[in-house]
């Protein structure tokens, strides 16, 4: 599973945290997303899909 | 709820007959045969525009995430010609800008806002509940849980995060109360609006002579923003911090106490505590009228073209008791409902910029609340409760309780 983000979409809602901490952080200066892990586990893929479902901004893209 | 309705149709039961609650925490019932007969339903808006209302989950979802559908929905004159010009939005209002300029303001505040950051703060946030509970709890019969806990609590950690001082909070409460009321004349609610923004403008002043750890100092550094637009961005955050958490706060209690068996499993259960949050937000869904945009071009919407100019008012309520996206009794509260996505904070580059603070709030205020009295209940009968059906932000005007 490959993730993929669009910063410059990012809204800072702070969604993809709460969905998967252990794959989303947000910067401190401007909340923007960052990722922890661009290839995570198979057994993450539903709090990851998750996460890009609740994106408001649609920033996130989960590859198979 | 007759008369303040914003939608009338010109084909359907909004239009005929005003649609009102049947039950306090529902949308009024009329929604469900929207959803399921016309989802996408012209309407004429109280105003005089034309426009549409989408009342299902998916509908609101998308017309809340495209950028075809603008925040700016101020014509110059009401019953203007929606080839009117749009009037800009005052200064810092940034929840009525689009594009790079609503991305500008919106990147200065977002790092104040993280999870992290909000997390930090719920020792402080809890604090600031025990003390109200102590102060509760020294009263005599039956006190409103609004103004006593509910209202007091998002009011102090706004003024902390922003560094209002505390004896400055009645006045806010006040004036934005002023702002958000349904009835209260154009005049009011715009000497409400000017009078918050001076007190920002001077508090802004201060900060920049004297910096303290807070948004508004952070801001005030940051050297981004005119001294209006910080009074604007300031009373915007305010205002959408206070009444909005309260209103959870408060009517959230209420659900609770009149679904004594899910109260019963949230107490015997605290870890249960964040998925009840979320259900509450779901379930009352305090944005009782939706959010309305503009199509800034024309839009082919599920076959129907939405014509540049039309309003579009999409409704948080409705699409949060649609049993496409919640299969399982929608209608019903549900603190052990698996978590999907809701509409409570809205959708789209406009998402609520606080809502993580709201949940930092409303998981402390509950947990504590019921704790601290464990025979907590309502002092009327339920139907007695005066509900918020005239404003804008859903909720209760008081809610007598006693133990």
């Amino acid at each position: 599973m490959k993730v993929v983000i669009d910063e410059d979409k990012c809204v800072g809602a702070g969604q993809c945290v709460m969905a998967a901490a252990e794959v989303f952080d947000q910067r401190d200066e401007d909340g923007i997303v960052v990722l922890l892990d661009a290839a995570p586990p198979e057994s993450r893929r539903a709090p990851v899909e998750d996460a890009a479902v609740r994106c408001p901004a649609l920033a996130i893209e989960v590859l198979p | 709820m007759t008369g303040n309705q914003p939608t009338t149709s010109t084909r359907h039961t909004p239009g005929t007959q005003p649609m009102g609650r049947t039950c306090p925490f529902s949308p009024p019932e009329g929604y469900r045969t929207l959803r399921e007969e016309d989802p996408i339903t012209p309407v004429t808006f109280p105003d005089g525009a034309k426009g549409w209302v989408v009342s299902r989950y998916a509908d609101v979802r998308t017309v809340l995430a495209d950028p075809r559908f603008g925040a700016n929905r101020r014509r110059v004159r009401p019953g203007d010609a929606p080839d009117a010009p749009l009037a800009p939005p005052p200064p810092g209002m940034f929840i009525m800008m689009d594009g790079p300029e609503h991305t500008r303001f919106r990147r200065l505040l977002t790092g104040q806002f993280t999870v992290r950051r909000m997390q930090k703060l719920a020792p402080a946030v809890e604090q600031i509940v025990a003390d109200q509970l102590e102060a509760m709890a020294g009263a005599e019969g039956p006190v409103d849980l609004l103004q006593a806990f509910a209202l007091p609590i998002p009011s102090l950690v706004i003024c902390e995060l922003l560094g209002v001082p505390y004896e400055d909070r009645a006045e806010f409460q006040e004036n934005s109360s002023m702002v958000l009321r349904l009835e209260a004349s154009r005049d009011e609610v715009m000497q409400a609006q000017s009078a918050m923004n001076e007190y920002i403008h001077q508090l802004a002043v201060a900060k920049r002579a004297h910096p303290t750890d807070d948004i508004l100092s952070g801001l005030v550094q940051s050297e981004q923003l005119t001294d209006e637009e910080l009074a604007g961005v300031g009373s915007l955050l305010l205002l959408a911090g206070h009444e909005t958490t309260a209103n959870m706060i408060a009517l959230g209690t209420m659900c609770l106490l009149e679904n004594p068996e899910q109260l019963a499993a949230l107490r015997s259960d605290p870890a249960l505590m964040d998925g009840a949050v979320e259900e509450l937000l779901r379930y009352l869904t305090i944005i009782q009228y939706g959010l309305r945009r503009v199509a800034l071009e024309d839009v082919e919407l599920d076959g129907h073209r939405i014509e540049a100019g039309a309003t579009v008012l999409a409704s948080l309520s409705s699409g949060n008791r649609d049993a496409t996206q919640f299969p399982d009794s929608p209608d019903a509260l549900d603190i052990h409902r698996p978590y999907r996505t809701h509409l409570a904070f809205g959708h789209g580059v406009h998402q609520c910029i606080g809502q993580q603070l709201a949940r930092v709030e409303m998981k402390a205020a509950l947990s504590a609340l019921f704790d601290r009295f464990p025979t907590l209940r309502l002092a009327v009968p339920a139907d007695q409760v005066p509900m918020r059906d005239d404003m804008l932000i859903y909720g209760v005007h008081e809610l007598p309780v006693t133990w």
